[in-house]
């Protein structure tokens, strides 16, 4: 199979979808000639136009909330947030607006909007442009939130996120735009709310988000070394989430690390954890452990910035500690 | 009153007259609903502001947007709405507006063009000017009227809407009910320069218009609409008004903001309906009569959908749970 970065299968997918339907276009800073500062949306410009690539001012409120009045009156737009850490920005349209209009209008409007953006630090972008602020949105009803953690869920999810007739919020990993992955030509969506086992295992069960997903799988490698055999669990979406595929295996393993590039505290872990903790007690030889990132403003410094993120040093460290019943 | 002699456009008359009484109606029984622990919540008045909703909606279809405020009974009326699901909406009933789910604050009505009401001060502008932005891409012809009061001026959003709004020519007016206060504090206090300033610095052509006269009203609004429809919007309206009672029904002892001489000065010589019913009098319009027994109906439908509300079942409990997300795609 051909392999493309996550960056063209994110175009691919907007190209596909826009292609299908002429009610979605995308809208943000910078998206048209510019493509993005990552040069994810290069190209599009040139085959849909102005009118539906369309660049806007600096105002990410005005053009998020009206992407939420668009969505509501018969279009699809595809918001483009330059960066996960401006999603304090939009919160009010995200979160008061957009998560609310469907219910408190008791079903009668629809938002079916898609807000692009992204998550992960160590690029040495310092406190504002390095947030993982994923959790912040799944906390709230009314939003989907996906995390894509390759080329070929990028594709897959942000094409059933179009579809959806709710208001998804898709957050990338930056640091992953040019990494490639196997990506069939045909096409093809992923379900939401179905996680994928990425490496079947015995004695533990890792689950990671986006760009932990990677770190999972490389401490999977390392625990193989030791004779440690590591389920590792990508659950795609966080709302919904999969939780019968997560506690399945936490059954199975009888002990679970959960990895997530949010703050630890009142973030992704804790909620992953709680469930496992709730369904899956009786079958735990081992507390539920949580890893995310520290609970500090990313730090600009790099000997600063990578002691913040978990590694897959850390994460095998914590597994092995946990198999020999330290923890 | 605008001066306007022609008798051609009797009927229309009569249903603005019709519609400002049925928005005075509503709101003295909203009020009563509150005063008598009968109502769930607060609520916010809209009497004194009738001419504003009616002026502007009449101009328009039903196929029109509008967005409304926290104090929106009287934009929905005006778009079109029925009393007996507004005031089931208003108790939480199950046949009300959004099934009871949204409240006074929160009435939506597609149907008739309302994309609903708003309790985040200035959290429509983005909405409407969406709206106007699928008017445009799809070439509908469709016409949004953002309402809001002047203490929304003041959030940023308006500002960045309105710059996208008017570099993309929307059809779009935003319409500002200047009622001269922002919740408890006079907006003159809080409010920098003039409001059609800030709208024109944008190159958005403004007008300020007397907000308690609704044929001054529906005039603007008929041009503005029209020109909005060919491509020449978007427009701001500063509409010069008055809410007759405090920021919401509970705002009873507002003497350390506003007088009441202030207030009875207003209601004594600038209501909006009994003026314009003395207008359509002295034109030979309609008789002192025929007003009283259209006032008496009106009144009539009121109460009758207030009971009929009172006696409508709650929503099943079920429901609490429905509505979080759309079903398929």
């Amino acid at each position: 199979m051909r392999e493309i970065t996550l960056s063209r299968a994110v175009n691919e997918a907007i190209a596909e979808e826009m292609r299908r339907d002429p009610a979605i276009f995308l809208i943000g800073e910078d998206v048209a000639e510019a493509g993005t500062p990552f040069k994810v949306l290069s190209g599009l410009v040139e085959e849909f136009g102005t009118e539906r690539i369309i660049d806007t001012p600096i105002s990410e409120p005005g053009f998020m909330g009206m992407a939420v009045g668009a969505a509501m009156t018969g279009s699809r737009p595809i918001v483009d947030l330059m960066f996960g850490d401006f999603i304090f920005l939009v919160m009010d349209q995200l979160c008061n607006q957009a998560a609310k209009t469907h219910y408190m209008s008791g079903g009668k409007l629809k938002v079916p909007l898609v807000l692009r953006t992204n998550l992960g630090a160590t690029r040495r972008s310092a406190a504002q442009h390095s947030q993982s602020l994923h959790a912040l949105v799944a906390h709230i009803p009314g939003l989907k939130v996906a995390l894509p953690s390759s080329a070929y869920e990028a594709k897959g999810l942000l094409k059933t996120a179009i579809r959806d007739d709710n208001p998804v919020v898709i957050f990338e990993d930056k640091l992953m735009y040019n990494d490639k992955a196997p990506v069939p030509e045909e096409e093809y969506l992923l379900p939401f709310g179905k996680a994928e086992i990425l490496r079947q295992g015995k004695d533990v069960t890792l689950v990671g988000t986006s760009s932990m997903v990677q770190v999972c799988r490389k401490a999977a490698d390392l625990l193989a070394a030791d004779g440690i055999s590591a389920e590792v669990i990508d659950p795609r979406t966080i709302v919904p989430l999969d939780e019968d595929t997560i506690v399945g295996s936490a059954k199975k393993t009888s002990r679970a690390i959960v990895v997530d590039e949010g703050h630890q505290n009142f973030g992704v872990t804790a909620e992953i954890a709680a469930r496992i903790a709730d369904k899956a007690f009786y079958y735990l030889d081992n507390p539920v452990q949580r890893m995310g990132a520290m609970d500090v403003p990313v730090p600009f410094s790099p000997a600063l910035e990578d002691l913040t993120v978990p590694t897959p040093e850390q994460v095998a460290e914590r597994a092995r500690r946990l198999c020999r019943g330290e923890i | 009153m605008a001066a306007r002699k022609s008798k051609a456009n009797t009927e229309a008359y009569l249903r603005m007259y019709r519609q400002m009484a049925r928005i005075r109606a509503f709101e003295d029984n909203a009020n009563q609903l509150y005063l008598s622990a009968k109502m769930p919540g607060l609520t916010h008045m809209y009497s004194g502001q009738e001419a504003v909703a009616v002026g502007i909606c009449e101009a328009l279809t039903s196929d029109d947007k509008i967005t409304s405020t926290h104090r929106g009974h009287g934009h929905c009326v005006a778009k079109g709405a029925e009393f007996r699901q507004m005031f089931c909406e208003l108790l939480g009933k199950a046949e009300g507006y959004c099934r009871g789910k949204g409240g006074s604050m929160h009435i939506a009505d597609q149907a008739n063009g309302n994309l609903g009401a708003n309790a985040i001060v200035g959290g429509s502008m983005g909405i409407a000017t969406g709206s106007a932005l699928t008017a445009k891409r799809q070439g509908t012809g469709h016409v949004t009227v953002c309402f809001f009061g002047d203490g929304a001026t003041a959030q940023g959003v308006w500002y960045e809407v309105m710059n996208m709004a008017a570099l993309w020519k929307l059809p779009i007016i935003y319409a500002c009910e200047n009622n001269g206060y922002s919740e408890y504090t006079k907006t003159a206090e809080i409010a920098a320069g003039s409001l059609t300033a800030r709208a024109e610095a944008f190159g958005i052509d403004s007008f300020t218009v007397d907000g308690q006269d609704v044929l001054a009203v529906n005039d603007l609004a008929q041009t503005l609409v029209a020109r909005c429809r060919k491509g020449e919007g978007p427009f701001f309206v500063e509409l010069e008004t008055y809410r007759y009672h405090g920021h919401h029904v509970g705002d009873i002892n507002r003497d350390y903001y506003r007088t009441k001489d202030e207030e009875a000065d207003w209601k004594k010589h600038r209501d909006p309906i009994v003026n314009f019913g003395k207008w359509l009098i002295g034109q030979k319009i309609v008789t002192p009569d025929e007003l009283v027994s259209m006032d008496n109906e009106v009144r009539a439908d009121a109460e009758a959908a207030v009971q009929y509300a009172l006696e409508a079942p709650y929503p099943d409990v079920r429901e609490v749970d429905m509505h979080v997300f759309a079903e398929g795609a």
